[in-house]
């Protein structure tokens, strides 16, 4: 195996333009558990099974749902990471994910609508126990979601046109990952990605001086926030976890780094750039290299109720829970669609809509944003199913949001 | 590689330890090695040896109908490991409430055909050759003054299924395949290839394909957005594949009514010259012989000359319907897609990519569509980006490079505006290392452009 490697990197030799350069060297030891409160391999299956089950009679105690879904998924991962400059970390990561979903078709149309809970596409998921589990109540939601499932069928179609846009904390969470965790990755942006997802239009001249979203949007790449996807003791490549402001104010101020991109972009921008990685390199397991990935990408709070951001509000679109979402390879265009929506009118939500989708240019978007909710609205969802790199690797991220309202967002996309 | 007899060793040793009623063992075993270009130099290159056991159990309830199962995989191959994998099978399956539709896994009812999938020159290839392979064409875009990335693939692949029914399946074969993107300031260049031996892929062809498309897109041009008619080369045509097969080709859409087919067989659905088929045994494609549940590939025919005809099947699917058996198309146990067609042929028409160019007074040629997503899966309607290659046609001829574009459009709509398909068949690989669809350009008369990027 160690003369494969050999024989692998002597041809990768063969075709080169630089040296790699990785900075200062990284040589931290120590022990990083993942803190849960009931250990979900404590819990039995029978009790795992029963939950599930209870959930999925739920879904289909509303008439009309034609597919109800219910699952949970735990992951234990567990590795060491050793280096020749002295490092020997060993880290155990625990998630707890849980989700449903009811779908209702038509039987006259064949229409099909969706609900989920709490996130959509199978599941929410944190870095916790049990309890993370206990805290979704995919029991007593369960009615509720089948019961929209059914009510969008009936539901009018979102309008098309030019309004208000207020995004729920889970679409505007997939909102962050795409438009903003994505174009920071500092490989994407020096183009190893270029043949498969695409580059980034976050490019290096724009480092520090360039108005990503308006004055109220702050975000930034934490990797020490409890409960995050994207959390834990060391990257791997042995770099601590750490906090690195992205957006300031409106102002783009920093990239998801390695150790050798950290290097090429202070060779660019010079001493106004870290002089050691941010600590965002991961692998998705055993036999995946680490690629520069998202930590937890956050929207930090505003300062909003919730309430008085609808009461705020005389006319425009609430949309909440992703359905589809589309970018284009330098993360600028973008189309979302959302399972549910509600029309808002003289400050209230009013009546459902179903089919909502919204687009837009990623600037500009995050330009046209002027409320965002406080502290008690805000809350770190989990992505566990980011797809990058050739050969494939999912990451598990998170993201940190609270409810947000933009003006003048084109809504209501047909084919 | 594992080789036929260790693996059918490692099944029946299970097969011989397990005490459910009946038991599946799925072994797939893979050798991938992929090398990694950006910016016109090797940037990754890494290989990767792994076999997964996939054990299925099914217990039955004396007296009642239907059945417990339960799946449990490893990639440990000690007797230990497979011992506890069984048992956690059979943990996972007591713990069901019984399936009272789930009938029987399937038994050896038909004879296997023989098929060539493995090429010996591709099992062999060495990390220098990938290097060379990769590195012609990052050359060749050195020399253009412009910069190429990609990804060049070699795996070999093993797969057997053995189960307590008699079924005794095993195949090997290889894959050569390879992706370019080649970028100016301002543009960019796609090709792709896919091989079962390594030597037939042509490093030359596809640098100098990448590399003209991205000199000849340069400064693009805004365009405002509406519809057009377009002009799709292959790799845009087997999104148009994949999302029928993703939205509704398989047997549980269907039944589950999300299907765009669902209540449309017999009924003409889009062009009358569009013909749409899996076959998993054709040696146009990468042939494969059975699929994870060890049943025979039938060819099926889905759309024939516009005319919905039928979607694939596994064989729990098929037990749901009166008459249906498995037409050898199942994932491995258990998956939330359903049975899946991994061969799809969309079948030529008679024109040549220049004719349909020619053919064209006004429309946009699209190289490749970007991150596509369903919007609303029962119609089909589907929102992507343009990539890689954008062009306004005008009179015949490429008039100038665009600006991407996003379109929102039913794929099944604009397979009802077909004007020409043409003469060759790509063969093009999908997701893992599974799919693989061979299909031809599309002239389309109607598409809808919904908006625009800045480059």
């Amino acid at each position: 195996m160690t003369a494969l490697a050999v024989q692998i990197a002597r041809a990768s030799a063969l075709f080169k333009t630089h040296d790699v350069r990785l900075g200062p060297p990284v040589s931290h030891t120590g022990t990083y558990r993942t803190p849960v409160s009931v250990d979900p391999w404590d819990v039995s299956f029978e009790d795992k099974i029963d939950l599930l089950l209870k959930a999925d009679a739920g879904l289909r105690s509303a008439r009309g749902v034609a597919v109800a879904n219910a699952s949970l998924a735990f992951w234990r991962e567990h590795k060491f990471f050793a280096n020749s400059e002295g490092a020997f970390l060993e880290q155990e990561l625990i998630e707890s994910g849980g989700g449903i979903e009811a779908i209702a078709v038509d039987p006259g149309t064949g229409e099909v609508q969706k609900r989920s809970h709490p996130n959509s596409f199978a599941r929410d998921q944190r870095q916790e126990g049990w309890e993370a589990i206990l805290a979704m109540d995919l029991v007593g939601s369960a009615p509720r979601i089948g019961e929209e499932a059914v009510a969008l069928l009936k539901a009018d179609p979102c309008p098309s046109g030019v309004t208000t846009l207020i995004l729920g904390g889970t679409q505007l969470a997939l909102q962050v990952h795409e438009s903003c965790g994505h174009p920071i990755e500092l490989d994407r942006v020096f183009g190893t990605e270029a043949s498969f997802a695409g580059t980034s239009f976050l490019t290096p001249e724009k480092y520090g001086g360039f108005r990503y979203g308006s004055d109220l949007v702050n975000m930034t790449a934490d990797a020490t926030i409890p409960g995050g996807l994207g959390t834990f003791g060391w990257d791997d490549e042995g770099v601590p976890a750490q906090r690195v402001p992205i957006v300031r104010q409106g102002m783009f101020q920093g990239y998801l780094t390695s150790r050798e991109t950290a290097q090429q972009l202070r060779e660019i921008v010079g001493e106004e750039a870290p002089a050691s990685s941010g600590g965002a390199m991961r692998a998705d397991g055993w036999n995946r290299i680490p690629l520069v990935r998202m930590t937890n990408v956050n929207l930090e709070p505003g300062e909003w109720e919730f309430d008085d951001l609808i009461a705020d509000t005389d006319e425009g679109i609430y949309m909440e829970l992703n359905k589809s979402w589309s970018i284009d390879d330098k993360r600028l265009n973008f189309q979302f669609g959302t399972e549910i929506a509600y029309e808002i009118k003289g400050g209230s939500l009013g009546r459902m809509l179903k089919n909502a989708t919204y687009t837009g240019i990623t600037p500009q978007f995050w330009q046209s944003c002027d409320a965002i909710c406080n502290a008690n609205h805000w809350r770190v969802w989990g992505t566990p199913n980011c797809g990058k790199g050739q050969p494939g690797q999912v990451a598990h991220t998170g993201h940190g949001t609270a409810p947000a309202r933009f003006r003048n967002v084109q809504v209501g996309v047909t084919g | 590689m594992l080789g036929q007899k260790r693996i059918r060793d490692i099944g029946e040793s299970v097969l011989a330890h397990s005490s459910a009623d009946q038991t599946e063992v799925v072994i797939m075993a893979g050798e991938n090695y992929l090398t990694r270009f950006a910016n016109s130099s090797i940037h990754q290159n890494v290989a990767e040896a792994d076999t997964e056991v996939r054990i299925r159990v099914v217990l039955r309830d004396p007296g009642s109908q239907g059945a417990r199962v339960g799946v449990a995989t490893t990639n440990n191959l000690g007797d230990e490991a497979l011992a506890r994998t069984l048992e956690n099978a059979l943990e996972i399956a007591r713990l069901q409430p019984a399936n009272p539709a789930f009938r029987s896994l399937p038994g050896p009812d038909r004879p296997l055909a023989e098929v060539d999938a493995f090429s010996e020159v591709t099992a062999s290839c060495t990390p220098e050759q990938r290097a060379r392979g990769a590195g012609e064409i990052c050359l060749m875009a050195r020399d253009a003054g412009v910069v190429a990335s990609g990804a060049l693939t070699t795996s070999v692949l093993e797969l057997a299924v053995i189960n307590s029914l008699g079924i005794r399946a095993y195949q090997s074969a290889t894959l050569a395949d390879i992706n370019t993107v080649v970028m100016s300031d301002t543009s960019a260049g796609y090709a792709a290839s896919l091989a079962m031996d390594f030597d037939t892929l042509d490093f030359e062809a596809l640098g100098r394909e990448a590399v003209e498309k991205c000199l000849h897109s340069q400064n693009p041009r805004a365009l405002e957005h509406g519809e057009y008619t377009v002009i799709l080369e292959p790799y845009a045509v087997q999104d148009l594949v994949q999302m029928l097969a993703y939205t509704g080709l398989g047997a549980l859409a269907y039944q589950e009514g999300r299907s765009f087919l669902t209540g449309k067989l017999g009924e003409q659905i889009v062009d009358a010259r569009v013909s749409i088929w899996d076959d998993g045994l054709s040696s146009d494609g990468i042939p494969w012989s059975f699929d994870f549940e060890g049943v025979p590939k039938q060819r099926v025919d889905l759309i024939e000359k516009g005319v919905a005809r039928g979607v694939v099947y596994d064989s729990y699917r098929a037990s749901k319907e009166e008459g249906k058996q498995s037409t050898g198309h199942a994932l491995p146990a258990p998956n939330n897609m359903g049975p899946f067609p991994w061969n799809v042929f969309f079948g030529p028409g008679d024109a040549t990519l220049d004719e349909i160019v020619a053919s064209t007074e006004r429309g946009i040629y699209v190289t490749r569509f970007h991150y596509t997503r369903p919007v609303e899966p029962k119609k089909v309607v589907i929102t992507g980006m343009t990539r890689d290659g954008t062009f306004l046609i005008e009179n015949g001829e490429i008039a100038y490079p665009l600006k991407n574009l996003r379109f929102t459009q039913s794929y099944l709509e604009a397979l009802n505006s077909v004007e020409m398909i043409g003469n060759k068949l790509r063969l093009l690989s999908g997701m893992g290392n599974v799919v693989r669809d061979s299909v031809p350009a599309l002239k389309l008369g109607r598409f809808r452009f919904t908006g625009a990027t800045e480059f």
